[in-house]
């Protein structure tokens, strides 16, 4: 207990001596222009004005935090609906997985942006554009750690449960997938990184809201400091959106830690 | 189930010639030759034998996690193809479900059997304290020592009322302090809740210990070499002077095999 409240501390003081030396740099030495790298204190400034302000780039932060986890969320969802499905059917059917693997592992090497021009070209820079790229890079991970959880059931708890007369099906939901669970969590984790970053990444290239497109436009007009606020506000949506998938994870991986 | 256990002088297990060869042509490997054994209700049978001779592939057959390539086992009289609830099993190790606590493992067979859960959890929680793990129903077997993970895997097997209960060296990776533990445990509670019991050692003290009947195995591929009724009365006491007559008739049996 109290060594856990002393790492808390240690943390906290990390990231405080972070902004102080970021103060120190910008505001008190000024070794760095503000239209370089503006301070901490005009950051935040900048981070309360653009709560309510939709100038330069027609929406205020919230809409774009908003239309980001829209599609970011849309898309990992989606992921991990298809995806884990896939994977554990591609593990314990041998025919599903004769069936997908080629396709699979054809399109596994291709990095998710490599998807962005061809998905402009199919389906314009809207909101499918992106929930389709996210889409495709989120789904990597799902499959192939669902597929690697499956096949790494115990041989021994198999003989357990067909010494119990379990059926396949029975096998299945009662002795591979919670074997699996581990696994796909590590994997749903991945997915949600990657569809968090390939976000920003498919922002930057075809969107017209977002916060990928709010740095975008930044850059454009020379705003470092909606640029360094929107890169932090990435961080912290990422930070938030998986510390609920370690929730999640700890409520529902029982018994791997003493 | 209560009627396949009116086969009173009737045996549970039959191995009628089985074999084993695994491999094919000039790479086979023969593991298990011309066994014939038969196995009473409510015995305690032993299977001895020195080490990689073949007894677990013997208990896998008698299981139905191998098929036989010659002869063939029954179980109540009829033949052994594949894995059933009426031949429950206790493993070596790392047989329990971490995901699942003590209670969960325990009730595991009656929950695929479809048993409903008031029921089954009143079952589990009897074998629970019998194998003497009371107030831990909701222990995760991360948290269990070797001993008491055992204890579940024997309660597990139990819970689920199989005609005879096959054991795979239960307590062959526990430090032997906790082994002798163990083997009283199994004493106590198969004088309980008598069983028809299978069971594969190569401690030669735990087999005189437990077995209404040891079966020698020799070496490689194992056929039975002698076999021994022990009427010892029980509980057993492991410096007796009867005891220790009859692990040196069985040691000196062994030694005759060339070890």
């Amino acid at each position: 207990m109290r060594t856990k409240t002393k790492y808390k501390l240690i943390s906290l003081a990390s990231v405080f001596v972070f902004l102080a030396f970021w103060e120190i740099i910008t505001d008190v030495l000024q070794l760095l222009p503000s239209y370089v790298l503006p301070s901490p204190v005009k950051v935040l400034n900048c981070f309360i004005t653009k709560l309510t302000t939709s100038s330069p780039d027609g929406s205020t932060l919230p809409v774009h935090i908003l239309s980001s986890l829209k599609v970011s969320m849309a898309s990992f969802l989606t992921a991990a609906v298809v995806g884990i499905p896939l994977g554990i059917a591609m593990a314990w059917y041998s025919s599903v997985d004769k069936l997908v693997k080629p396709i699979f592992d054809l399109l596994r090497p291709i990095p998710p942006i490599g998807w962005i021009p061809i998905m402009i070209l199919v389906l314009g820079i809207g909101f499918w554009a992106k929930v389709a790229v996210i889409f495709v890079g989120a789904l990597i991970p799902c499959v192939i750690n669902s597929y690697t959880g499956i096949k790494q059931v115990n041989p021994v708890h198999m003989w357990v449960g067909q010494t119990f007369g379990g059926t396949r099906t029975q096998m299945l939901f009662m002795v591979a997938i919670p074997t699996a669970l581990p696994v796909i969590f590590t994997g749903l984790k991945t997915a949600l990184g990657i569809s968090w970053m390939t976000l920003v990444a498919a922002e930057l290239l075809a969107s017209n809201n977002g916060l990928g497109y709010m740095i975008q436009v930044a850059r454009t007009i020379g705003r470092a400091d909606i640029i360094v606020m929107g890169m932090l506000v990435i961080g912290v949506v990422g930070l938030i959106l998986s510390t609920i998938l370690d929730f999640l994870e700890n409520r529902y991986v029982k018994g791997r830690r003493p | 189930m209560e009627n396949t256990r009116k086969l009173e002088n009737d045996c549970v297990v039959r191995c009628d010639h089985i074999g084993k060869i695994f491999g094919e042509f000039e790479t086979s490997h023969e593991v298990v030759k011309d066994i014939n054994l038969n196995i009473k209700e409510n015995e305690f049978v032993v299977i001895f034998g020195p080490g990689q001779c073949g007894k677990t592939t013997l208990l896998n057959l008698m299981a139905g996690l191998e098929q036989t390539t010659s002869g063939e086992v029954n179980v109540n009289g009829k033949p052994v193809t594949a894995p059933g609830p009426e031949r429950g099993m206790v493993y070596q190790t790392t047989a329990l479900f971490p995901w699942l606590t003590v209670m969960g493992n325990v009730e595991f067979g009656l929950k695929m059997a479809g048993v409903k859960k008031s029921k089954r959890r009143e079952r589990a929680q009897y074998y629970i304290d019998l194998v003497g793990l009371k107030g831990f129903e909701k222990s995760y077997p991360v948290k269990l020592s070797g001993g008491m993970c055992q204890r579940v895997g024997i309660a597990r097997a139990y819970c689920n009322d199989p005609s005879v209960i096959l054991m795979d060296e239960p307590f062959g990776h526990l430090d032997a302090q906790t082994r002798y533990l163990m083997e009283e445990e199994i004493e106590r509670i198969c004088s309980t809740e008598k069983r028809t019991v299978v069971f594969v050692t190569n401690n030669i003290e735990e087999a005189i210990y437990l077995a209404d009947r040891i079966i020698l195995l020799t070496n490689c591929p194992a056929t039975v070499k002698k076999e021994y009724v022990v009427d010892l009365p029980r509980p057993r006491s492991y410096v007796s002077p009867e005891f220790l007559e009859l692990r040196e008739l069985i040691t000196s049996e062994m030694d005759e095999m060339d070890l």
